[in-house]
């Protein structure tokens, strides 16, 4: 059937402003949402008590499950481990994991648990939900980790639900140190699930393939120490790492403490700040 | 089953139902963001924006282009977009939609499939942009995997849809 070559509702004129009418609202409505967008890109916490609220009230719908998608991707993992085989060195994977576990000297004290309940997949962006909100004394900013290593910050609460930004997330960028020799470098994610190395120097490139990077404290956010990625390839100007914490197989987070509390006034740590050395380290509480 | 509806809740009821199914599914595809699955890469299509393509596409005449704003609200929030973003891009879609309805006259699968991954391409890379612009350095190759996939599960929704309408309108 060929559906009617124009819109025009027949001679009713209430049938036509009607028509009219409704034009003018979408392209309002349009604007009113561009202008929505503008403010969310400058401030993106601005929303955050409409959004927190929409957390809130679909955290339920997720609240089960986590076993059953656990087992799935616990499925996933040993096929493409099966894939891997070839190429990867079961020694080598073990010392990485005796390394990571030296690294992980948590004081519990400072922690809080809280269950990381859901994954969001989102077409640009890498969030994930964690079941503890602001009710918890979760609040923007803060760091998150596994016993594995750093996950990523949070970036809106609900009461009992809060988004957190992944390191893999392109919008992330972490200060980092390579745990061989104290390199210091920036961790940017890159939306699919890796992450981008960028180091200060020019000229050669310091990291070797197996590297581990720690968060390197600079910028004030993440405390120092944290595992963030293993180095896996390693091409002339660009190096590619593999985060530590599988989101995949996370069942707890850790959200602590900012690290240096002045932080908050510039919760986006940019290139410039951690270009500071990362030999003195910042002066309240070092490790 | 009767054809002949029994009683005057019978109408009320497949009544709510003609009206409801189309926005009522498009919620609940939305909802599908919050089933807990890890995917690092961006790879699973948006679904409620693909069901409500399908709907736009099967039933032109159901829809006014001011109707995609509280939908867009609604992914918006539940999807964590930043607000706004379906917002503006799935009423301009429609908006898009209705001028093609005055010019395209004929249209068979092929070209909704056409016209849907013409969607799929603009909404994607629009998206990609919003988070360009909101500090995101992935590259556009990101999006690669997940429009392809979205334009592939597109004949698979669409289908769906299909048979939702046919439950709508069936007595």
């Amino acid at each position: 059937m060929a559906p009617p070559s124009n819109r025009r509702p027949g001679f009713s004129r209430r049938a036509q402003y009607g028509l009219f009418l409704g034009y003018v609202v979408a392209l309002g409505g349009v604007l009113f949402a561009a202008m929505l967008l503008v403010v969310a890109i400058i401030d993106p916490t601005g929303f955050n008590a409409l959004k927190g609220a929409a957390l809130d009230a679909t955290s339920p719908i997720s609240a089960g499950g986590r076993s059953v998608v656990r087992f799935f991707s616990d499925i996933g993992g040993s096929v493409s481990n099966y894939f891997d085989a070839a190429s990867q060195n079961g020694e080598l994977k073990k010392k990485l994991a005796e390394n990571e576990k030296k690294l992980l000297q948590a004081k519990a004290t400072d922690f809080e648990n809280a269950r990381l309940r859901r994954m969001l997949f989102d077409s640009a962006h890498r969030f994930a939900i964690l079941s503890a909100g602001s009710g918890s004394g979760v609040r923007p900013g803060q760091p998150v980790r596994s016993a594995e290593g750093l996950i990523g910050r949070v970036l809106e609460t609900g009461r009992f639900a809060s988004r957190i930004l992944m390191v893999t997330d392109g919008a992330s960028n972490v200060p980092v140190r390579m745990l061989r020799d104290g390199t210091p470098a920036i961790a940017t994610g890159r939306g699919d699930g890796y992450i981008d190395l960028k180091t200060l120097e020019v000229g050669k490139n310091p990291f070797r393939r197996g590297d581990i990077l720690v968060t390197s404290g600079t910028g004030g956010i993440y405390p120092p120490g944290i595992p963030v990625a293993v180095v896996i390839s390693v091409q002339r100007d660009s190096t590619l790492a593999r985060p530590t914490a599988d989101p995949a197989r996370i069942d707890f987070a850790l959200v602590q403490a900012i690290y240096q509390p002045a932080a908050t006034a510039q919760p986006d740590e940019t290139p410039g700040q951690s270009a500071t050395p990362i030999d003195s380290p910042p002066p309240a509480t070092a490790p | 089953m009767s054809r002949i509806a029994s009683s005057n809740r019978d109408v009320a009821l497949s009544g709510l139902r003609r009206r409801w199914l189309p926005i009522v599914s498009i919620l609940l595809a939305g909802l599908l963001h919050l089933v807990p699955i890890v995917f690092q890469g961006a790879y699973l299509p948006d679904f409620a924006f693909l069901v409500l393509v399908s709907w736009r596409l099967l039933r032109p005449e159901m829809w006014t282009a001011s109707m995609a704003l509280p939908l867009g609200l609604y992914n918006d929030l539940v999807a964590g977009h930043p607000l706004g973003e379906s917002m503006a891009l799935w009423t301009i879609l429609f908006l898009l939609f209705d001028l093609l309805d005055t010019r395209v006259s004929w249209r068979d699968y092929w070209m909704d499939w056409l016209f849907a991954s013409l969607a799929i391409l603009f909404y994607t890379s629009a998206d990609w942009l919003v988070a360009r612009a909101m500090g995101s350095s992935a590259h556009i190759s990101t999006m690669g995997p997940q429009m392809l996939v979205s334009v592939f599960a597109f004949p698979l929704v669409a289908r769906f849809v299909l048979v939702l309408d046919r439950w709508r309108l069936s007595r």
